[in-house]
């Protein structure tokens, strides 16, 4: 991509990761963590990606992207407000009773959101079926599905992506945000996942392993990955848990806190900072 | 003619399937005891098994129907509802996909299996579940019916599969199905004795037979659990005065506390359910299990009897 291009993207990311802030601050709960490790693939694949239109979310042909780790929905709803599904003030009125932003994500009541997530495992299952539906149909939409490093510890991940290499479906592409925590801890010391490339590799996947919070490295994935015929692609990204807000950063405790007045506040600040520096 | 409605099944999503391109079929490495064997004979570009795999199954499903398409899922009832149950409630339920499930090889019928893979707890668990509609349809051309009206419903729906081949009893020239709707098989003022499923046609059995001893028994034909029929509950309280449920089901959690909870809040008065008591199955064939279980036309006879000798 052009350094404007970059400049634009990086701009675009560091919003998410503010109106993340504010949803998770006025929510008083969720999960900020894993929301900003997710940041910058969440923003490439709305406003580079995908072919999605925000006046038309429903739209047949449109390209599908499941959160299949939808704790980490508040980078997505920030991502669909900027893209204009619906207002931004929506983001802080977050988890609240009567609200349309559900705590995990709810494609009943929320524009653009392509499925209902939050129980770990689910969302890679029904990524399945659509790419399943795309090939039936003989539609060149693509679907794209996020998951956890945690999550790849659910079986039901395993059950589908045995299913996607059966099925060849090469119209799927799944992003595991590999920030390297979950709740418990270190990944490595809960449930060990390495070697999780091999692991995919010999479940039929092509896998892609990148610097998840690069964008150039996001962009040459994921046009690898629609290069790749007759089975579906892995990116296996490495990322930064609580990237962009310096006292979350590699912090298991920020998995599923709210910050304080405070803490908000320098959350805000810093980002704030650094968007001034994008914006020269 | 003897049939299991699994087969009735397999044969009606085939009728189906000709006229709406949309219906696809999933099933878990059980095809050929699914039945939807028949479906894949015939549309094999529309068929894909998922192996054992049941929860991944399901989610397929949701993705499926997500993208409008009308996916039928199915497995024995024990693993489809069971193994799969979190997978029906958050990616099928919750979202109120237009998927259906089809449970076979449900209750104690299944025979020498034995009691791992005989389900008596299906109904009880999609009944937990907001907006689940769930039929169990009690013969071949019930099933027929039920399988066109699963399609017609928009959103998820559970039918329950026998795998024992069992009498028809219905006239297919006057058969008429409507979710929701309860059918009075044969009119009586003593008691009303509710049936669903498999269980139904011997429960018919057993109170014709009554009718000769001085017992006029109602016989309900209960073929949607939920949404339960009220109306027809809450008319048959009020006439008859007292209510015997049965079912090829843990008595916990199906018919028979369907039925209670309309009475206990509409009408009060005295039910009795008759199923299976809380405990497992164990192998053996269909027909002497059902013996066995107190199932069959002698033992309902006899259970309805003896309830009726209890309500005085």
């Amino acid at each position: 991509m052009t350094n404007q291009e970059l400049l634009e993207m990086q701009k675009m990311a560091c919003k998410v990761r503010i109106w993340t802030i504010e949803g998770v601050f006025h929510a008083k709960s969720g999960h900020p963590g894993g929301s900003l490790s997710a940041a910058d693939m969440i923003t490439y694949l709305y406003f580079k990606e995908m072919r999605v239109d925000a006046n038309d979310p429903k739209n047949p042909d449109r390209d599908r992207f499941v959160l299949s780790k939808g704790h980490c929905c508040p980078a997505l709803y920030a991502a669909l407000a900027l893209k204009g599904y619906f207002s931004a003030e929506e983001i802080k009125s977050l988890r609240h009773i009567g609200a349309m932003l559900q705590g995990h994500p709810d494609m009943k009541h929320t524009p653009g959101v392509d499925m209902s997530s939050g129980s770990l495992g689910q969302g890679i299952s029904a990524a399945c079926g659509m790419a399943l539906a795309a090939k039936y149909d003989s539609k060149d939409y693509r679907v794209y599905a996020m998951l956890g490093d945690g999550e790849c510890e659910e079986g039901q991940v395993w059950e589908a992506a045995m299913f996607a290499s059966h099925m060849k479906l090469d119209n799927l592409c799944l992003i595991v945000d590999f920030n390297g925590l979950q709740i418990d801890g270190a990944v490595n010391d809960v449930a060990g996942l390495e070697p999780l490339d091999t692991k995919f590799e010999s479940f039929g996947f092509e896998v892609i392993k990148i610097n998840g919070n690069d964008f150039n490295e996001i962009e040459a994935a994921f046009e690898k990955a629609k290069t790749v015929k007759g089975k579906p692609t892995v990116i296996i990204a490495n990322t930064v848990k609580g990237k962009g807000v310096s006292y979350m950063e590699n912090q298991v405790g920020w998995h599923g806190k709210a910050p304080n007045a405070d803490e908000y506040q320098k959350a805000l600040d810093e980002l704030n900072a650094q968007l001034k520096v994008l914006e020269g | 003619m003897k049939i299991a409605t699994r087969e009735s099944f397999g044969r009606a999503l085939c009728e189906l399937a000709k006229e709406h391109p949309e219906i696809v079929v999933l099933d878990a490495d059980l095809a050929a005891a699914t039945k939807t064997d028949i479906f894949k004979k015939a549309y094999p570009d529309r068929f894909f098994d998922c192996g054992i795999a049941e929860g991944n199954m399901i989610g397929v499903a949701a993705g499926l129907a997500a993208c409008g398409k009308v996916p039928f899922a199915a497995s024995f009832a024990m693993f489809a509802t069971g193994r799969a149950y979190e997978q029906i409630r958050n990616s099928v339920g919750y979202p109120h996909l237009n998927v259906k499930i089809a449970g076979s090889h449900a209750g104690i019928s299944v025979g020498e299996d034995g009691a791992t893979h005989q389900c008596c707890e299906d109904l009880a668990l999609m009944r937990t579940i907001p907006g689940m509609v769930i039929l169990n349809p009690a013969d071949h051309y019930e099933m027929t019916e039920a399988v066109k009206a699963a399609y017609e419903y928009n959103g998820p729906v559970y039918i329950r599969l026998g795998r024992l081949a069992i009498d028809t009893f219905n006239d297919p020239d006057t058969y008429q199905f409507e979710i929701g709707k309860g059918i009075t098989l044969k009119d009586g003022n003593d008691v009303t004795v509710i049936a669903t499923g498999l269980v139904v046609n011997e429960a018919l059995k057993a109170v014709k037979t009554l009718e000769g001893k001085g017992i006029n028994a109602r016989l309900i034909n209960m073929h949607t659990i939920k949404p339960i029929d009220k109306d027809i509950i809450i008319k048959a309280a009020k006439e008859t005065g007292r209510i015997i449920t049965v079912e090829e089901h843990n008595v916990i959690g199906g018919l028979g506390e369907a039925v209670c909870s309309v009475t206990s809040e509409y009408c009060p008065v005295p039910v009795k359910r008759i199923g299976i008591e809380d405990i497992y199955g164990h192998s053996g064939p269909a027909l002497g299990l059902l013996a066995e279980f107190g199932l069959d036309a002698e033992g309902l006879e006899k259970r309805i009897a003896d309830i009726m000798k209890s309500f005085a």
